[in-house]
């Protein structure tokens, strides 16, 4: 079969390096030999892709996963899922969790002296309608404490999973809230060097989607990388 | 339009939450032909120490070389319940498992085609960004020809090559090593 095009790299500075010492765990981990480049081929352009048989039609709305109501404000999450090319993402999955709104999450490693809540998990999935759009209704998380230096505190936040199209496309990121005091002393937040391309990781506040009498809204778009037109990477 | 993609951020410590939920630990169902192979080894950080809460994402192709994924157009079959897909975290030890078949050979650049491999992304918390490397199969006569171990130094590809296990015959060993003499290579890509 002819070669296939493959998937953009990154802008530079639009991606995180690996290695940032304000946030300590990346020390040890972080590798320390360059990465050896490689050109895609078919088995970066292909990946993954899941459809509605492995999707809980309930997973999008964390607030009824459970017989009560979690406690905390309610919020809808919303926004598309776009490539490079500026086109849309469809039928791709989204994973996501989170913090209860005290900012505690339901994982056996969390010891943070704050209550779980009966009535909230805090995980959530769903997949992109035809042109790229998805929602969740949750609750907002809550700040937490950490251990990465002295009264270290996490923005609110929420993590994203997705798939994409293909192996190359694959992206783990985190959504911040507008107007976060803890933005910018957080090392996590702060990992990228392009200030343009850390804002895109806050989200908008969004009347459109807040519904009267029941829930803000807010925005977040996601952009997976795009699509070289010919299989020549330069 | 041209937008940049979003920025990655890390998985941190409580992705069992949200990600639990499609661990896949046999990429191979029943009605899967082909080699069966069992795939173990740790996630080792720049002190050695097992590394407990990482997360390796597989994608790897059928016995016949050809993926489940509309851009495979060779002319093969794909096993109706055949992904090629797998999720495994590492246990308290930094050690990880997982069972598969062993893929066939894909096409690759130029239409020469690539040694038996997977492709894997490492996630864990201290990684902002998912590492990228392969598993390939130990005396594959296809691995010195292959283009992606030929574009890695030759003293560092055995780090991409997974060894045969003393204990048993179907069991392969493949550590990911983050730092130090036996870093195992990292692809951009």
């Amino acid at each position: 079969m002819p070669d296939l095009p493959g998937y953009r790299r990154p802008y530079p500075g639009t991606q995180p390096n690996y290695l940032h010492p304000p946030y300590v765990s990346s020390i040890k981990r972080a590798p320390s030999r360059p990465l050896v480049y490689l050109p895609h081929t078919l088995s970066e352009v292909t990946g993954p892709l899941f459809d509605s048989s492995v999707l809980d039609r309930k997973a999008c709305d964390l607030t009824r996963q459970h017989h009560g109501e979690p406690l905390g404000e309610r919020i809808i999450v919303s926004g598309r899922v776009l490539d490079e090319n500026g086109r849309p993402v469809p039928d791709t999955l989204i994973e996501l969790w989170q913090a209860n709104a005290a900012g505690r999450y339901l994982h056996k490693v969390d010891q943070h002296d704050a209550p779980l809540d009966p009535n909230f998990t805090g995980c959530g999935h769903t997949l992109t309608d035809s042109n790229g759009h998805y929602r969740f209704v949750t609750i907002r998380p809550g700040e937490y404490p950490w251990k990465n230096h002295y009264n270290a505190w996490r923005p609110a936040h929420i993590h994203f999973s997705l798939f994409g199209p293909a192996f190359a496309t694959r992206l783990v990121t985190q959504m911040y809230f507008p107007g976060d005091p803890l933005l910018p002393f957080d090392p996590i937040f702060n990992c990228t060097a392009d200030e343009k391309a850390r804002k895109r990781l806050i989200s908008v506040f969004d009347w459109e989607t807040t519904m009267p009498e029941h829930a803000l809204g807010y925005r977040f778009d996601i952009v997976l990388s795009g699509r070289h037109a010919t299989p020549w990477e330069k | 339009m041209s937008l940049q993609a979003t920025t990655s951020q890390t998985v941190g410590p409580f992705f069992l939450i949200g990600l639990e939920r499609l661990f896949v630990d046999n990429l191979a169902g029943p009605g899967v032909s082909g080699e069966r192979v069992e795939i173990e080894g740790r996630v080792l950080d720049a002190d050695g120490q097992g590394v407990p809460d990482a997360m390796l994402e597989l994608w790897q192709a059928n016995a016949q070389g050809k993926y489940a994924h509309p851009e495979d157009t060779q002319a093969k079959n794909v096993e109706p319940g055949f992904r090629g897909y797998g999720r495994v975290p590492t246990a308290r030890d930094g050690t990880f498992r997982f069972t598969t078949i062993k893929p066939g050979r894909v096409p690759g650049p130029e239409g020469k085609l690539q040694a038996p491999h997977i492709v894997v992304s490492v996630f864990m918390r201290g990684l902002l960004r998912r590492l990228i490397t392969r598993i390939y199969f130990p005396d594959d006569p296809a691995n010195s020809e292959d283009f992606a171990l030929n574009l890695v130094e030759f003293g560092r590809r055995g780090t991409l090559v997974a060894r045969k296990s003393t204990k048993r015959d179907d069991l392969l060993e493949w550590n990911v090593v983050l730092q130090g003499p036996d870093e195992t290579v990292f692809f951009d890509c």
